[in-house]
């Protein structure tokens, strides 16, 4: 490949370029009428993708295996050259740029992290701050900080190496080294393929959670169709060749499919996935009656009754739920306890509706206590709650979005069959054929 | 006897304690279990050490008490033993240097792109070359560049080059993909990447290569004499050549006491070494 050609000059041009990565929001992708070709195969892996990706907006890659999606990604930092079309970074094209310059600006994670065994944690983070000439203390204090943002302990791991920690953990020092330098875009294949399910969700509750603070611009890639809805802001479904069959925010994808291949491709529940799409945080809270422990069960069945409720949500002094107590539970009891109930019906408030109404259903309570930072109690949400979202959110599916980024291929297969005659047309055929199957 | 080997072995222990503490103080978290699994790796190379120094005292008893003619003495006699051994260690050392110049730099070169094609073949032929047995090898290139220091050195060069060479590559081809492509996806260069990252990684397998040259040269060293290159082999000639039996049993222990304590010296190098984390 040619950055083995390139590279010397890597460290003549990197001094001038180097200061640029510090920019605190995201930077919009535009592949233009990009192609690749790898050798010895008839059919490009990409054909013709033209695809605008929107600054500070996470984009989900999903398709069938084999369908170009890692290429696709690869070519952002051309870790994969194209074979044509151009690739503009906030309105530059890059395409000829130094492409190791160019890397230091993008974050990349991989799946598994792909952390360098023999370094610590900390040397691993601090790879491309020291590229990019950094001072040891401002990489310390940047190691620091990161592994807190990604809910690390740095005292306790950042001079551990990486075979000390769990699958997720290594991931998440992945994601604190593509976000050392501070770079606008980051790049991730797959990045949670490896790790367990219920790791899997924490990662993206906290993917969700750092994008919120940093406004990326994150181009992902899952097969995971589940995955692409509930982190992405816009979901490109990709079918062989790259082709995209559908180019548009999750709800629209989910209510209003743009052909047989996305149908398919959704599976089953689109009616349950919509509920991934919609946050504890964006729907209206019930307010409760709180108690303290210590008080007086009377005083506080008084103020339910008062109230028209019918519990009452006990919190400890830092304001997060001990117990939730039915009138008659608070009828039967003398004084509050504080000992926590260990089966509370608790959720995050940024928890999907579809985990509220599954800690609901779980707890068989009707209803789920939600809190915020510091576990501080936000609400009560209800099943009626959920009701209403759900209905809301499928008459947003069918309103067109105008603001929609463009995703189209000009299709190179198509245009060189149409334009040579018989003998290309039957390629065509087969091609669709092909398609049809996936 | 007995009293002394048992010293010898505390003695041993004591300074391998001194050995490891260095590398302590950087280890993280687990310092417990990882002083355990150091024992454990470290007693191995405790006993090898020890069975070198008893063999040795043995051969030195046996040779003090043993009916020696006069001429096996001069022969024998410690000075001249003493020259004998430095005379091999100087070729051997020479000789591998040469091959790590030589050897490593090929081995990289051949794992990268450009002329990466060039691996399998270079590595079959390593393969075969390195089964080859070493007299022909050094009896045929002194036909060929004539007899003396030189000849011997470089014949041995050929042949312990070809163990680093092959370990230097498949250590370099063992090294995750992934995480050459994760270097390269963070903006290293090439080269950062090699020097980073792989050389590290591959850093244990290339040292056995090492290792392995080391032993290979040593043994090999003994049949620079017959190319007049010097040596421990003249003592196994001229045991032969005399029928001096205690002359050659010495000289082949000696020579095989030497190989087995630079393989102790390589695998203490190679648990020194060994990258942390891996
Ligand atoms: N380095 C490569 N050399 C040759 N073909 C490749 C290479 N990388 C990917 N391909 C081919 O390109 C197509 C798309 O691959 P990829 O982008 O990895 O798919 P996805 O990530 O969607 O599963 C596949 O048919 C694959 O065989
Ligand atoms: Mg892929």
């Amino acid at each position: 490949m040619s950055e083995f050609t390139s590279s010397p000059h890597a460290e003549s041009t990197s001094t001038d370029d180097s200061a640029t990565p510090t920019a605190i929001t995201g930077a919009s992708i535009l592949l233009d009428h990009v192609t690749k070709r790898f050798p010895g195969q008839t059919r490009p892996a990409v054909d013709g993708l033209t695809m605008e990706i929107p600054a500070g907006k996470i984009v989900m890659f999903v398709g069938p295996s084999g369908c170009g999606k890692t290429t696709t990604l690869k070519m952002i930092n051309r870790l994969i050259e194209p074979s044509e079309g151009r690739i503009v970074v906030d309105g530059d094209d890059v395409t000829d740029m130094n492409s190791d310059t160019l890397r230091r600006g993008i974050g990349y994670v991989i799946q598994a992290g792909g952390l360098f065994p023999h370094m610590t944690v900390a040397t691993n983070i601090g790879i491309v701050p020291k590229m990019l000439g950094w001072d040891k203390a401002r990489i310390a204090a940047r190691v620091d900080e990161l592994l807190e943002l990604v809910s690390l302990d740095p005292a306790l791991y950042r001079d551990r190496y990486p075979k000390e920690l769990s699958g997720g953990q290594q991931q998440r020092v992945g994601v604190a080294r593509a976000l050392a330098a501070d770079p606008p875009i980051l790049l991730m294949d797959e990045p949670f393929g490896a790790v367990d399910p219920i790791t899997r969700l924490r990662l993206q509750d906290e993917l969700i959670n750092i994008q919120e603070e940093l406004q990326k611009t994150i181009v992902c890639v899952t097969h995971d169709f589940d995955e692409a809805v509930k982190l992405g802001d816009w979901i490109a479904i990709f079918n062989e060749g790259a082709q995209l069959e559908q180019y548009d925010t999750p709800e629209r994808i989910l209510g209003d499919p743009a052909n047989e291949f996305v149908e398919n491709f959704i599976g089953s529940g689109a009616g349950l996935k919509q509920l991934t799409l919609t946050r504890v945080a964006d729907v209206g809270l019930r307010a409760a009656v709180v108690g303290n422990p210590g008080e007086r069960a009377a005083d506080v069945l008084a103020r339910v009754v008062e109230a028209g409720h019918g519990h009452a949500v006990i919190i400890d002094e830092r304001r997060r739920p001990l117990q939730r107590l039915s009138r008659r539970e608070l009828g039967r009891l003398q004084v509050i306890s504080d000992i926590p109930d260990p089966k509370l019906p608790v959720v995050g408030i940024r928890a999907t509706l579809n985990d509220a109404l599954d800690t609901m259903l779980v707890s068989s309570a009707g209803a789920a206590l939600v809190t915020g930072r510091r576990d501080m109690f936000k609400g009560v949400v209800d099943v009626q709650t959920v009701m209403d979202a759900i209905t809301r959110s499928q008459a947003a599916a069918g309103l067109d979005s105008d603001q929609a980024p463009v995703g189209l291929n000009t299709g190179l297969f198509q245009a060189q069959a149409s334009a040579a005659g018989s003998d290309p047309s039957e390629i065509e055929g087969s091609g669709d054929g092909a398609g049809a199957v996936q | 006897m007995n009293n002394r080997t048992l010293n010898t072995e505390a003695g041993i222990a004591g300074g391998d304690s001194a050995v490891e503490t260095p590398g302590d103080p950087a280890a993280p978290a687990v310092p417990v279990s990882r002083a355990r699994l150091g024992w454990q790796s470290w007693r191995g190379l405790v006993y090898q050490l020890a069975g070198i120094l008893v063999a040795f005292l043995a051969l030195v008893i046996w040779l003090r008490t043993a009916d020696l003619s006069p001429i096996e003495l001069t022969t024998l006699a410690p000075a001249a033993l003493w020259g004998y051994t430095v005379e091999h260690i100087q070729l051997t050392l020479l000789a591998a240097v040469i091959v790590l110049v030589i050897a490593i730099p090929l081995g990289i070169a051949l794992t990268r792109r450009p002329l990466r094609f060039l691996t399998a073949p270079v590595l079959a032929i390593a393969n075969v070359g390195q089964a080859a047995p070493a007299i022909g090898v050094v009896v045929l290139l002194a036909f060929w560049v004539g007899f003396g220091f030189w000849a011997a050195t470089l014949s041995l060069v050929l042949y312990a080059a070809l163990p680093v060479l092959r370990n230097t590559m498949v250590g370099l081809q063992q090294v995750d993909a992934r995480l050459i492509e994760a270097g390269r996806g963070m903006g290293m260069s090439s080269a950062a990447v090699l020097f980073r990252v792989e050389l590290p990684l591959a850093v244990p397998v290339m040292l056995s290569g090492v290792r392995t040259a080391l032993v290979l040269l040593v043994g090999t060293a003994a049949l620079a004499t017959f190319v007049n290159g010097g040596g421990l082999g003249i003592l196994i000639i001229t045991g032969v050549n005399l029928s001096l039996t205690p002359v050659l049993v010495t000289g082949a222990l000696l020579v095989a006491l030497l190989a087995l304590l630079i393989d102790w010296v390589g695998r203490v190098v190679e648990h020194v070494a060994r990258p942390k984390g891996l």
